[in-house]
């Protein structure tokens, strides 16, 4: 039992079925499906009321989705701790700028890998408040509730994923 | 305990089982992540599908004792394809989603705590800033006029749900016969 948690990783079926698994729990527990993006757009809306007080508030989406701590929340803070439990566990936890597939086509400048995580950050976090979810909220938590939005949703981020993609390392690189 | 503190307890311990597998899986990597989208490595939808057939299974069981409701979300074309497009982009570029972003921060992976989660950040709140005028521009242009799968296949629930697990089933012995 101890082996299984240090090693580094698990079958991705054995994972994945673990995951669905704990999606019963979140909607039996707590009523809610998995889901990530949203709280991002609660701390963007919380920052903005730090710099510009309470005008921030008069947004009409911040006061749709309210800068607020609520389940999803800690749900994400959850993610940090857990996966720094399974990173520490198996040896894996390192302070690293460069991931491997970026340095042998693009070089180990931080520079270019922060401008571009930022900008694809930027995008990323667009993107999930147009599409009104994620790869977790529609990607997994909105497929398996058979949304077709969700279904169009995570097509979407793959299809676009792929080509972007494929020009960054197969053109670009 | 109080209710809200129950609740914000409850997302914690979930949050910590999900971003474990996340790591297990290898999910949190942003090379895991690339080599699925350079479809070279495909770790990631195998973890994604898998989830959906074993996760449907059971909530659907639940909704039918009566012990969950379910809330699926309707949408658009304008808001679905061009969000999950722009989202795609994105992905490719940060090499995690906002899940993953939150598994890679916890694993030490300084690229995701200070170039994309910033990034992140400043696109939700971009997204905050144009809302009024994307909510009845783009946004519901194309509404899905069936919202579940089930409507627009015409098909009862439970038959829908089991022709999905096997074209998923099939999908990955496909993967898994590639060796990818």
């Amino acid at each position: 039992m101890t082996d299984w948690f240090t090693q580094l990783r698990w079958s991705p079926y054995i994972v994945g079925a673990a995951i669905g698994i704990l999606s019963w729990f979140t909607w039996l527990v707590s009523n809610k499906p998995i889901g990530c993006s949203t709280t991002f757009s609660r701390a963007a809306g919380a920052l903005e009321r730090l710099l510009r007080g309470r005008r921030a508030l008069d947004r009409p989406y911040h006061r749709e989705v309210e800068p607020k701590l609520d389940w999803q929340t800690t749900f994400v803070v959850g993610i940090v701790l857990g996966a720094a439990a399974s990173a520490l566990l198996s040896g894996d936890f390192a302070g690293r700028w460069i991931p491997a597939q970026w340095g042998s086509a693009f070089g180990s400048g931080i520079g270019l890998r922060a401008v571009v995580a930022f900008l694809g950050g930027i995008l990323l976090g667009f993107g999930a408040r147009w599409a009104d979810g994620c790869t977790s909220g529609h990607g997994i938590s909105g497929t398996m509730q058979l949304s077709v939005a969700s279904w169009v949703s995570a097509i979407g981020f793959f299809v676009g994923g792929i080509v972007v993609a494929q020009l960054l390392f197969r053109v670009l690189a | 305990m109080r209710p809200k503190r129950a609740e914000l307890t409850w997302g914690l311990l979930f949050g910590i089982v999900f971003g474990f597998l996340l790591h297990k899986g290898g999910a949190t990597s942003y090379d895991v992540i690339l080599g699925q989208l350079l479809l070279t490595d495909f770790t990631v939808l195998k973890i994604m599908l898998s989830a959906v057939v074993v996760g449907a299974i059971g909530i659907h069981l639940l909704q039918g004792w009566g012990r969950v409701k379910l809330s699926p979300k309707g949408g658009a074309w304008g808001k679905n394809a061009v969000g999950g497009l722009i989202f795609g982009v994105g992905f490719a570029l940060l090499g995690y989603c906002p899940g993953t972003i939150a598994g890679a921060i916890g694993n030490g992976r300084l690229d995701a705590l200070a170039g994309g989660l910033p990034g992140i950040l400043l696109g939700s709140w971009l997204f905050a800033v144009v809302y009024p005028r994307a909510k009845d521009g783009l946004l519901p242009r194309g509404a899905f006029p069936r919202v579940t799968l089930p409507e627009l296949l015409r098909l009862p629930q439970w038959a829908t749900i089991i022709l999905l697990s096997a074209v998923i089933a099939a999908l990955l012995a496909v993967i898994e016969r590639a060796g990818v």
